[in-house]
């Protein structure tokens, strides 16, 4: 009973508890997790545009489709929250709702090209790397701190 | 017979009273009388530093500190959101410990702080949930969601105002500083949930960004502004209570004057010209 209740307080659920649960077609739900890399389509179905691309928490994936405007934060590797409900028969997530989650890091952005360049982290898969390689160094620090080891 | 704190009073205000009446309860207020001798010469350089602290930290973080990479601008509320959020945290735990001593040792003072606290915890509270709503609309595409983190921040902010309430709602006042103690007991399990409530469950809230034990996930050219800022949100909410506490015990002495004076002279005309 304890675990029904925190999962209740739980905003959303991720692909992995999607799976284990199997909510029925049309049954409002919200899920979220990581946009997959490499998986963001936008195309037309219906004369409307519309994005589709895959949920995953690491463990497991669940395609979504979203008929809308996605908020400024929606990237690719970034953390998001849909709403929406499973599509009939198919295992696909039909999202009327898309919002962007976004991670504890603040960082400039000379920081966050510096770190690119430094080959340390791309924003694309997952979160920084740990905040005391980067939180009170200068750009020029970060990139030459890097320089040769990882090259990229 | 005058009791030691009787005495104080009388030393403290030049009025002698007589026991029993308005006088057998004036001895409470020898403690906020030492209060009022401690607050008043600091308040006027309290209240200054706040606003100077404040003024700086958000300026400095406002106009010279650097927009997060994919946030841009609208990162900058945080100069305003992270200090109001600690502020009515933190100002919770202090109105329970004013709950706590009301309850076990009837602390007069307490009383009075916990009265004073808990408006000004309620507009901290809004001005966190206010900026993060105002935040949360271009960031995450919405302006509320019914989140953990979010959610409980909205309970905090309701149970300041209920405690602002009940502590006000009865004709004798020590019914209402009873009342509202045990309802500022009661909501501190509250403070737990709102600061693991992104770690206990999924939260649309992103976890905590400065850390104690670890490196702050912060760049340091938006810590130091933030610092600075939390720094002046919090002297400008001690600043705003002790000023609200000394006034509130010059009240209840004008008051308990008032009461003593009518029953010396008999009558209760209060506005009579001396």
């Amino acid at each position: 009973m304890l675990f029904a209740f925190s999962s209740s307080l739980s905003y959303f659920l991720s692909p992995r508890q999607v799976l284990l649960k199997h909510p029925a077609p049309g049954d409002i739900f919200r899920l979220g997790g990581i946009v997959q890399v490499g998986t963001v389509v936008k195309g037309q179905r219906d004369d409307k545009p519309y994005t589709s691309f895959r949920i995953t928490d690491g463990q497991a994936s669940i395609p979504v489709v979203y008929t809308g405007i996605l908020p400024d934060l929606f990237r690719q590797g970034q953390g998001v929250v849909t709403i929406g409900s499973m599509a009939p028969g198919e295992h696909e997530f039909i999202a009327d709702t898309v919002l962007a989650k976004h991670g504890a890091s603040y960082m400039p952005a000379d920081v966050e090209q510096a770190l690119k360049k430094a080959g340390k982290w791309n924003p694309k898969f997952g979160p920084p790397p740990n905040a005391a390689t980067w939180n009170d160094k200068t750009p020029q620090q970060i990139e030459a701190e890097n320089q040769g080891s990882q090259p990229q | 017979m005058e009791s030691p704190l009787t005495q104080n009073y009388a030393a403290d205000t030049g009025i002698v009273t007589k026991p029993g009446g308005a006088g057998a309860w004036l001895h409470r207020y020898a403690n906020p009388g030492r209060f009022q001798r401690l607050v008043t010469p600091i308040l006027p350089w309290l209240a200054g530093f706040a606003l100077l602290v404040t003024i700086t930290g958000l300026i400095w973080g406002f106009f010279f500190s650097p927009p997060d990479w994919q946030q841009g601008i609208a990162s900058r509320i945080m100069y305003v959101h992270v200090p109001s959020a600690w502020v009515a945290m933190n100002g919770y735990a202090l109105l329970a410990i004013c709950s706590l001593l009301s309850i076990v040792w009837r602390h007069p003072l307490a009383d009075l702080a916990a009265q004073e606290i808990s408006p000004i915890g309620a507009g901290f509270a809004a001005l966190c949930l206010i900026t993060g709503s105002l935040w949360g609309r271009p960031d995450w595409g919405t302006y509320w969601v019914w989140d953990a983190r979010l959610t409980s921040v909205l309970i905090l902010f309701f149970l300041y105002l209920g405690h602002a309430t009940l502590i006000r709602a009865f004709d004798n006042p020590q019914h209402g500083y009873r009342a509202a103690a045990i309802l500022g007991l009661v909501g501190v399990i509250n403070l737990p949930i709102i600061v693991f409530s992104v770690y206990w469950w999924n939260t649309l809230h992103q976890g905590n960004t400065i850390s104690l034990t670890g490196p702050s996930k912060i760049y340091i050219t938006m810590l130091w502004p933030l610092l600075v800022s939390t720094i002046g949100f919090y002297a400008t909410f001690f600043a705003v209570i002790l000023a609200r506490i000394s006034s509130a015990i010059m009240e209840q002495r004008t008051r308990v004057l008032l009461l003593t004076s009518a029953e010396n002279s008999g009558t209760v005309a209060l506005d009579t010209p001396s």
